[in-house]
């Protein structure tokens, strides 16, 4: 090995807005890439030091642990209501929630659809992993037809247990809603796309332009009891045609925006 | 100021935006929409957020996170909302921050119906949220008392790190009275150590009620109870009537213990020796008089306007020395000053009894009234 006096180009390093906590989360889960996406584009608008996180319940329980700012950490599915009431008493302030599909799509539904329906000017990223993670692997809103989960142990039988619900979809037919698309966390390609999409959830907020909402297909392999190369792909093959990519909606004021 | 007529709720509502109130967060619910109705208007006008929740689930959390940025802020509701409340205070009294509600109670359980009750009392007395919490409580029995304990609320709740219930009844809500209102409050400035405002470069601060290791949420748990043995010790407030002298004591808060004045002071028209002690905090429960009352009178009379929740606070003070008869309406239905006039009399002339449990008593007596 030839060392030379040419310094190294650094080309990757920890977001100081994401400190150095041991990660908690599974090896091969996603919430680690989003939680670094988010810590990103705080830190690339400069807002690290003007925003309040509101964490959720879930395995992202303890996000703040790994956020190096101003968090509170909100009841089951309030999440969307905790931070209305922080963002209309400091509207200055870049204010999101960071929820799971258990906690927003179900019983967090009344919380997210009554922030969307009046434009809270708040940020969401919502990870949708088609399971409740913390508990332990149970049916969610998300549980795709037929997906086994500890709570649906022959098989989500939608006939009996009801059909995934698209949130991304359902939250776009509300007028407060200026930005909602749905991204994915499976891939490199996927990954920068998903950043752009944050950036852009982010600004959103701060230009004031309404409700703003990025949906993140994200792998749990300890649950779906698969390796993580393995939970990448069924994310492309079974998540994807359920829940496809998209913009849903993107109000004319946001279509303007030059991110 | 000059005294105004004023509705109940109306006056809170004001009352509190003078005292600095900076948001408000609700939900519409009768007997107690007119408070929100009113300061729908007037935030707006001074600037400061008002927002209709999609429901009181919504309306509390929204309360949690606007009292995180260490902002005086409320809510109000009546029953059934209070109980969808009752998750969210749990979470705000978890997270020692502070916080005012106001419950408008009436008729229950279930939906029941509008009219004026006393239901809530265990609910937010002694809990109704999960885990090791209390709450401190106020009950006015008037309109300008509401308006004066809703400063106090304010004060209370920023002083301790507690949430404060004003605990109204439906008649004191809807009803309309003379009162003074407080002149404008400037809005606070200070930004309390604990608040959430973004670190602007500075330490981080976390928020939560989460604890996943016992002894340190025991740790928490000895703090909050601590705090509690302080407000016990400082902040426990009740009225005194015709006490001097009396050889029975009427027991009653809220509209029940100022319905009870009146048979109160029927009954000493007649020469009876009876007095009243109205707790206007119902918690903390003021012990110490009843225990001072206790050692001095022949017997007391619980009166509620529900199935006698107070009455089992009454009993563990006096503990069986003395007897203690109740006299509650339920469902919404007022009693009237004679009904309790008429349990003085029995109370005086009756056989008093130490043992049996005074509900069994009124519940008989009840029986062959509304059967």
């Amino acid at each position: 090995m030839v060392l030379t006096d040419t310094p190294a180009k650094l080309v990757y390093e920890r977001p100081e807005a994401l400190g150095t906590t041991v990660t908690h989360y599974c090896p091969g889960c996603t919430h680690g890439v989003a939680h670094r996406l988010v810590a990103e584009v705080l830190e690339e608008m400069s807002e690290v030091g003007n925003t309040i996180g509101v964490a959720s319940v879930g395995c992202s329980v303890f996000a703040y642990n790994y956020f190096d700012f101003d968090f509170v950490e909100a009841a089951h599915g309030r999440a969307p209501a905790m931070a209305t009431g922080i963002k209309r008493v400091l509207p200055d302030k870049t204010v999101f929630t960071y929820q799971g599909d258990g906690d927003l799509a179900s019983i967090g539904m009344g919380e997210i659809v009554g922030a969307a329906s009046r434009g809270e000017l708040i940020t969401v990223v919502f990870i949708n992993n088609a399971n409740y993670g913390m508990t332990g692997g149970q049916m969610a809103p998300t549980t795709l037809p037929g997906q086994k989960t500890t709570s649906s142990p022959t098989g989500r039988d939608v006939k009996r247990q009801g059909y995934p619900i698209q949130t991304a979809e359902l939250l776009s037919t509300l007028e407060g809603s200026a930005y909602i698309v749905r991204r994915s966390l499976h891939n490199s390609r996927e990954i920068r796309r998903a950043k752009k999409a944050i950036r852009t959830a982010f600004e959103v907020q701060k230009k004031g332009l309404g409700f703003a909402l990025v949906e993140l297909l994200s792998t749990c392999p300890t649950n779906w009891h698969l390796t993580p190369v393995e939970a990448r792909d069924w994310i492309e093959e079974r998540m994807m045609p359920v829940f496809p990519l998209g913009d849903y909606k993107i109000s004319s004021a946001v279509a303007d925006l030059k991110v | 100021m000059a005294k105004e007529l004023i509705k109940g709720n109306t006056a809170v509502a004001e009352a509190a935006l003078r005292a600095g109130l900076e948001a408000y967060f609700g939900y519409p619910i009768t007997p107690q929409t007119e408070l929100l109705e009113h300061l729908s208007a007037r935030m707006p006008e001074l600037g400061r957020p008002f927002v209709q929740a999609e429901s009181e689930l919504g309306a509390i959390n929204m309360v949690y996170g606007a009292a995180c940025t260490g902002k005086r802020v409320m809510t109000s509701s009546s029953s059934p909302g209070v109980s969808l409340m009752m998750e969210g205070l749990s979470y705000i009294a978890g997270t020692e921050i502070p916080a005012v509600l106001v419950d408008v109670v009436r008729g229950g359980p279930g939906l029941g119906n509008i009219a004026p009750a006393q239901g809530d009392y265990n609910q937010i007395v002694h809990g109704g949220g999960h885990g090791d919490y209390h709450m401190i409580v106020l009950a006015p029995a008037s309109v300008q008392e509401a308006v004066d304990m809703t400063g106090l609320a304010f004060d209370l709740a920023e002083k301790y790190r507690y949430i404060v219930t004003i605990l109204l009844d439906g008649s004191i809500g809807q009803m309309m009275e003379p009162a003074e209102l407080p002149p404008m409050q400037p809005l606070k400035t200070d930004v309390p150590d604990w608040a959430v405002r973004g670190t602007n470069g500075g330490e981080k601060r976390v928020l939560t009620s989460i604890n996943l290791d016992p002894p340190a949420q025991e740790v928490m748990n000895l703090r909050l109870m601590k705090r509690w043995q302080e407000i016990e010790q400082n902040e426990v407030r009740y009225k005194e009537y015709f006490l001097d002298d009396a050889e029975y004591v009427v027991v009653g808060f809220g509209t029940a213990g100022r319905i009870a004045l009146s048979a109160v002071r029927a009954a000493r028209e007649k020469g009876i020796k009876v007095g009243l002690l109205r707790p206007i905090t119902v918690a903390p429960f003021p012990k110490d008089i009843l225990e001072e009352l206790t050692g001095k009178v022949k017997a007391f009379l619980v009166v509620e306007m529900n199935s006698g929740m107070m009455l089992e606070d009454v009993r563990l003070v006096v503990r069986g020395r003395k007897p203690v008869e109740f006299f509650g309406r339920m469902g919404g239905v007022v009693p009237f000053p004679d009904e309790i006039l008429t349990e003085i009399n029995q109370l005086v002339e009756g056989l008093l009894t130490t043992e049996g449990h005074p509900r069994d008593r009124w519940l008989a007596r009840l029986e062959k009234t509304i059967g």
